[in-house]
């Protein structure tokens, strides 16, 4: 802007305006403030200073690499190495000891259930929840009632195959949909779910035809659930004398139960996770509280 | 009602009967749409289109028998004949979008603190109401905020009648009616998953059209002005509007599967798509949110202080630094992800040498007061524009301060992120347009004054305390969440689970949900405030609307 002779001066601030008005409104001809002026500098400086360092500038076919050569793809190998290194002494422990064993060296033990507990934050969470509690439709993991076994080689063949899952040596069996399938009537299915909630000592309405209920169980659910409802780990039928609930406990849940089926999946884990890594999540399920020897 | 039997021949002109034509086609074209559509929520839309290209048909053709023979003129007695119709129009439409946008904010955050109210119905999700929500207020709230100043403003300081005839309406209308289908699309579930960039294609190509005409309206008027010089509002609208068209065409390139489908597909792919989406987003934040703004500062500012503004050389340098530095800042949203190590370090680097750019703006802002600090006092609008302009230095300072890697590695994907964007867009950008819209409703409707200056104040102070509330909550959970995210224990594993953190984000999200109900409750005094200006202020004597400064008690 060219200076012009004559322009005005702000009375209130003794500097020069530029002679412009717009709808009233004047500009003064202030300088640039030089802590505002040096500031913008050193932002230059600095970011020069790590161009040179940093890869920054792109190039033909490549670009500036930096004086410090550093690449983030080495940096997170870089890491991820430190940590494996960090932990190598006890994992290489845990891949070597038989599953008894871990449980049987305090050591060991405890980074194992740090480890597992770390594994089952990121993969398990999800559907059994952060501490294993459960919600409807997937176990809770803290109890003493297993659906296929509670010991240590029952546990980590469901983690390494799965339920129903897509593995050949996957946890088969399901509860069939004898309604929607046919193979039971509607008038059945109600009297064997109130029969069921009598094993499990639940309030069934005092005209119930129990002995009709047991019949029906008896054709129809045995194979399974066992000749007094106690269940089947081999095929994971539930135990439905114990007053624990995978889906809950209601007249209407468990007719919905019997009229669509139920098969809920667990993900086969062995090719998402390795086998230490498998085994440390074992013994954590195992240690939650109701382990079986 | 005028008579026929004017002296002089009426006839319609070009563009009243080209646009008539135009939206005739638009029309049929809008129909074979809808019968073919291949799914129900894009024949909606088609119908929408078909209905509002029929009644622009009407509304042209009512307007032009009821309009004098000749145009407009551009001057009465010497003065400019200012054309301020469609900027009250915009001004009505960006409050209405604005108590909208927030309420549905507001519910967005209580979603988060409580995910009953989901309701388990898909349109009403979070994942729908979260776009309709940033879009319901960058664009429809800020959009009709800046359509309306920028037509306001330019035409004060150029001295010149706004360009075009029917053009600054089609501006307007066709804006907030592409607003309507991005709206509905969301809650439809139309969307093509871009940031700030969600509606389809014939959404995006609707709002094109309307762009170019909006730029062409601009530039036309700053030709036909009758000052020597260009006022720097204006460099800054001008700035805004050019490189939103560029940002918009360049984010939008996109091969429909069909024009009877609403998808899309974007011709970018993987990190090239990644970046040209954060090359656009954060030029979003950089011309729609701050240098359009900037615009509204610099008008309304000195004239609300009645004082110069501070430095016309800082003025040009900080303009031109800041719209030079800010095209390349985009890369930091993508720090520490597949994109070149080298673009990151320039998207880092160009973001803090940002910083002095943008608090240049901040000064020009601050210190056009001195020498009449003693009206914040007395004038709340005042203290809303200047908080506005403290929560604009504050927030451009955070912004470089994240975009450095170190910083960024634990504010990336955390609520602190939340926290800035929200520093900015209700400190900074939602108070300046407040401010804004405060001064301009007295001016257009010829108003002495505001209705009440007590709930201007009532308005700045429940905001205030909403928008404190809100990012120092955003703060702590956002550090809270990147500790907790980071956290190793001594054996090397990770210390919680996501789920964890999440419960953890609870009471933050209430206190958030409560600083957004106090921010909305603000808001509505104001629209409250200006319906009664409108409706019972006293008529200014003076045909050209001036400011007016009632001084409160």
């Amino acid at each position: 802007m060219a200076r012009q002779q004559g322009n005005d001066i702000d009375a209130l601030t003794g500097t020069e305006t530029t002679g412009h008005v717009w709808d009233g409104i004047r500009e003064l001809n202030t300088p640039l403030p030089r802590w505002w002026l040096w500031l913008f500098y050193v932002t230059i400086v600095w970011s020069i200073g790590y161009w040179i360092v940093y890869p920054a500038w792109p190039l033909v076919s490549s670009y500036t690499t930096g004086y410090f050569n550093w690449h983030s793809r080495q940096a997170i190998v870089e890491d991820l190495a430190a940590l494996k290194a960090k932990r190598a002494t006890m994992t290489d422990r845990i891949a070597q000891t038989p599953l008894e064993g871990i449980l049987a060296d305090s050591a060991l033990l405890d980074f194992a259930r740090a480890y597992g507990r770390a594994a089952f934050a990121d993969n398990c969470a999800p559907c059994h929840g952060a501490g294993g509690g459960g919600v409807k439709g997937y176990p809770n993991l803290n109890d003493d009632d297993w659906l296929w076994g509670g010991k240590l080689e029952d546990i980590v063949q469901t983690i390494r195959h799965g339920i129903r899952a897509a593995d050949n040596d996957t946890r088969q069996g399901s509860m069939p949909a004898f309604g929607r399938d046919k193979m039971m009537e509607r008038g059945d299915i109600l009297v064997v779910a109130d029969y069921v909630r009598s094993l499990a000592r639940l309030q069934v309405p005092a005209n119930t035809d129990l002995a009709k209920g047991q019949k029906l169980f008896a054709e129809n659910c045995v194979s399974c659930h066992g000749d007094n409802g106690k269940g089947n780990r081999e095929l994971g039928a539930p135990d439905l004398t114990d007053q624990i609930w995978l889906y809950g406990s209601s007249k209407d849940t468990i007719i919905e139960g019997l009229m669509n089926g139920r098969g809920a999946v667990m993900p086969a884990w062995n090719q998402r996770l390795d086998d230490t890594t498998i085994k440390a999540l074992t013994v954590y399920v195992h240690t939650l509280g109701g382990g079986e020897k | 009602m005028t008579r026929p039997e004017s002296l002089t021949h009426k006839s319609m002109t070009l563009g009243e009967a080209g646009a008539a034509l135009a939206f005739g086609l638009l029309a049929f074209l809008s129909l074979l749409i809808a019968a073919k559509a291949h799914t129900s929520e894009y024949a909606f839309h088609a119908y929408l289109f078909a209905a509002g290209s029929i009644a622009a048909v009407f509304a042209i053709i009512d307007r032009y028998y009821n309009r004098p023979a000749e145009k407009a003129p551009l001057t009465i007695d010497g003065k400019p004949n200012y054309n301020m119709g469609p900027v009250k129009v915009a001004t009505v439409a960006a409050m209405l979008w604005g108590i909208a946008g927030f309420t549905i904010g507001l519910l967005a955050a209580l979603q988060l603190a409580f995910p009953v109210l989901n309701f388990d119905l898909s349109w009403l999700s979070f994942g729908r109401i979260r776009p309709l929500h940033t879009s319901a207020v960058i664009f429809a709230f800020g959009g009709n905020v800046l359509i309306a100043t920028s037509f306001y403003v330019v035409q004060r300081t150029c001295r010149a009648r706004l360009a075009g005839d029917l053009a600054p309406w089609f501006v307007v209308l066709g804006y907030n009616f592409f607003i309507l289908i991005a709206g509905t699309g969301y809650l439809l579930g139309i969307t093509q998953s871009k940031e700030y960039a969600e509606p389809e294609w014939y959404a995006d190509l609707w709002l094109t059209v309307v762009w170019v005409v909006y730029f062409l309206v601009f530039l036309g008027t700053i030709i036909r002005r009758s000052e020597p010089h260009i006022y720097v509002a204006n460099w800054f609208y001008i700035a805004f509007i050019l490189t939103i068209a560029v940002l918009h065409l360049g984010n939008n390139a996109a091969i429909p599967v069909s024009i009877f489908s609403p998808k899309s597909y974007i011709v970018w792919s993987g990190v090239q798509d990644a970046m040209v989406q954060w090359w656009y987003g954060h030029n979003a934040v950089g011309f729609f949110l701050t240098a359009g703004f900037l615009a509204i500062m610099y008008y309304f500012i000195p004239k609300r202080v009645e004082r110069p503004v501070y430095s016309y050389r800082l003025s040009i340098i900080h303009f031109w630094a800041l719209i030079f530095l800010y095209i390349w800042a985009g890369p930091h949203h993508l720090h520490y992800t597949a994109l070149p190590d080298w673009a990151q370090t320039l998207g880092m680097t160009f973001s803090v040498m940002l910083w002095m750019p943008s608090w240049g703006g901040m000064i020009n802002g601050l210190m056009t007061l001195s020498g009449a600090w003693d009206k914040l006092r007395t004038d709340p609008v005042l203290r809303m524009m200047v908080v506005s302009v403290a929560f604009y230095g504050m927030s451009t300072f955070e912004g470089p301060l994240m975009s450095i890697k170190a910083v960024n590695s634990l504010s990336h994907y955390t609520d602190w992120t939340i926290g800035h964007v929200h520093s900015g867009a209700l400190g900074w950008v939602a108070f300046v347009s407040f401010g804004a819209v405060y001064c301009l409703v007295p001016w257009l409707w010829n108003r002495k004054g505001l209705y009440s200056l007590k709930l201007v104040n009532w308005h700045f102070w429940i905001s205030t305390i909403g928008i404190v509330l809100y990012i120092s909550a955003m703060w702590v959970s956002g550090i809270l969440q990147g500790l907790m995210w980071r956290a190793y224990t001594n054996l090397g594993f990770l210390e919680y689970s996501f789920i964890e953190t999440v419960e953890a984000m609870h009471p933050f999200y209430v206190i958030r949900a409560l600083g957004g109900a106090l921010f909305l409750i603000g808001s509505c005094l104001m629209v409250f405030n200006l319906w009664m200006t409108v409706r019972s202020g006293d008529t200014e004597i003076t045909t050209q609307s001036e400011p007016s400064l009632v001084p409160a008690e």
